[in-house]
């Protein structure tokens, strides 16, 4: 209890120390979307939220985004589950290769779908005496999305099955269960908060891409154009709309980061009742 | 543990999402120095003049800077390029700079509207026109200007936000005028768009890449890239494209930033214009 006293006040002390430098980050990360939301609020709010420029965005946005995320975990789920539990040749490789998408500036990444699948891509040209051009199209989009933000969603995944005591593992193995079975009754479960938290950071991810997008699958209002281009583009037409399109955007990031936020908690709550 | 595996994986996406705007954000350029006459350097300040740039100017700017610097010991140029209506929106909300170029007038006009232009600038310091460029090995078959109507091709023009994307549909506008076009060809023409690019280099890139068909650009852009075909657009419907340069009033180097417009307007900035493609007016 003593201890614990004089912690108590060295800590008052000092607490500029901690302080201070906390909030300037705190304002360097806060007041420019302060300065937004305080710009937003007007009469023409609602106008600009509804114009027909926002509205397709916005559906577009949506609808790409969902797809990206479901591509994300129904390819990412198995891939992580091997990445977690299987020992194999160059997995380390393999790990550092689905990383990367993470820290590569989308430009690059746009660049590289573009020469890859593009009309005279590496693989593009296959594609393309096949029928299907990709760059230009929604399915662009969808790509570019995928891209940059799947790697999160598997990343998540890999540790949320990582943790799992490999006892259990084993335990049912024993028992006669399958891989199927070890995954289907045994990982899946207890690794469902962090799939979950892979999903929703996917997805917001996704909702946010813009280079990859307009290098890859370009920009054309009702087809390609997104929200984080409708907002680059918003320029033109006095800011409104662009300033209404991000703050649609910080808040549904705003709302999905607060979800997983209230998952985080409630796991630690029930860990603590154990 | 999994706590700290979830707020790496939070900053991770935060720091994602941050870089959403890096392909367009115009990166300054710091131009290298060489050759620098020998000078007493310790009686010059170091100054550095921030230059903001319409994306077309890429290559006469990037050389004329470094002319400047050559002719001007201790003075570092700043670049920033991107679409003019960006560039002008940053200044509007104060973003730092010395001089602005702009493409067209439009975008120069919202700056001196809010007063952040000096006195007698700006002045238009060169003109530029348009063409259509296509791809070395083009699989549509384009050889007249009317083919542009052709269904099924894949266009890529600039955005009409972006100085060359107005100056594309002010041509198309007057093709249309013109019965051996048609009044329906605008339209035609707009149907086959793929694309609105953000500024005109990227317009160049898709077509130079094969992914577009044809593209709409500058005359200079198709000197910056001799790999294309192009095919001229007539004077009768071409456009003039006049491109202004200013001082800005809140510049931190004001007095530098005339003598760097003083720079372009003479013999060594014209002849740089003149390589890439531009025309310049003399004063």
């Amino acid at each position: 209890m003593q201890r614990f006293l004089r912690q108590l006040s060295i800590e008052r002390n000092l607490g500029w120390v901690f302080i201070l430098p906390s909030l300037v980050l705190v304002g360097l990360l806060g007041l420019p979307l302060v300065a937004l939301l305080w710009r937003a609020i007007g009469k023409d709010f609602l106008d600009n939220v509804l114009s027909p420029t926002a509205l397709s965005a916005l559906k577009l946005s949506l609808l790409t985004s969902t797809v990206s995320v479901l591509i994300a975990l129904a390819a990412g789920t198995p891939l992580a589950y091997i990445l977690a539990r299987w020992k194999f040749h160059g997995k380390t490789a393999l790990e550092l290769l689905i990383d990367l998408p993470i820290v590569l500036p989308p430009s690059v990444a746009g660049l590289a779908l573009l020469i890859a699948f593009g009309r005279q891509g590496v693989f593009g040209v296959w594609l393309n005496s096949l029928g299907v051009t990709l760059p230009f199209t929604i399915a662009a989009v969808v790509l570019a999305q995928t891209f940059v933000s799947a790697p999160l969603f598997v990343r998540s995944a890999r540790v949320g099955f990582a943790e799992i005591d490999k006892q259990l593992e084993e335990a049912a193995t024993v028992e006669g269960a399958n891989e199927w079975q070890v995954f289907r009754f045994i990982m899946a479960p207890l690794s469902g908060r962090a799939l979950l938290t892979g999903f929703v950071l996917t997805w917001t991810r996704a909702l946010g891409e813009f280079g990859a997008t307009i290098m890859f699958a370009g920009n054309l209002e009702g087809k390609t154009q997104t929200m984080p281009l409708a907002i680059y583009l918003g320029f033109e037409r006095g800011l409104g709309v662009a300033i209404a399109l991000s703050v649609m955007l910080i808040v549904v990031s705003f709302v999905l980061l607060g979800v997983i936020r209230r998952l985080e908690h409630r796991t630690q709550a029930a860990t603590h009742e154990i | 543990m999994k706590k700290c595996a979830l707020i790496a994986l939070l900053i991770a996406a935060l720091l994602a999402a941050c870089e959403t705007a890096i392909i367009s954000s115009p990166i300054p350029t710091t131009l290298p120095k060489k050759d620098a006459p020998i000078l007493d350097t310790a009686t010059l300040e170091p100054r550095t003049l921030t230059v903001f740039a319409a994306a077309s100017l890429i290559d006469a700017f990037t050389e004329i800077g470094h002319n400047f610097e050559v002719a001007h010991p201790g003075v570092t140029i700043m670049l920033n390029f991107a679409g003019s209506q960006t560039l002008s929106t940053q200044i509007i909300q104060g973003a730092a700079a010395d001089v602005f170029a702009s493409a067209n007038h439009t975008e120069m006009d919202k700056v001196v509207a809010v007063h952040l232009i000096q006195k007698d600038t700006p002045k238009d310091f060169l003109t530029n026109k348009l063409l259509v460029i296509l791809p070395k090995n083009t699989p549509a078959n384009l050889q007249i200007l009317q083919d542009l109507a052709q269904p099924g091709l894949k266009l890529v023009l600039a955005d009409a936000t972006v100085p060359a994307g107005k100056y594309t549909r002010q041509i198309l506008d007057n093709m249309s005028k013109d019965p051996a076009f048609g009044p329906d060809f605008t339209t035609k023409v707009l149907a086959n768009v793929v694309s609105n690019e953000i500024d005109v280099k990227l317009v160049v890139a898709k077509v130079q890449l094969g992914e577009a068909d044809a593209g709409i650009v500058y005359s200079s852009d198709s000197v910056a890239a001799p790999d294309l075909l192009t095919i001229e657009i007539p004077a009768a419907y071409n456009v003039t494209a006049r491109y202004p340069i200013a001082a800005l009033t809140n510049a931190p180097q004001s007095e530098l930033a005339l003598e760097f417009i003083a720079y372009v307007f003479a013999a060594d900035g014209q002849a740089v214009l003149k390589k890439w493609g531009f025309t310049p007016i003399t004063p």
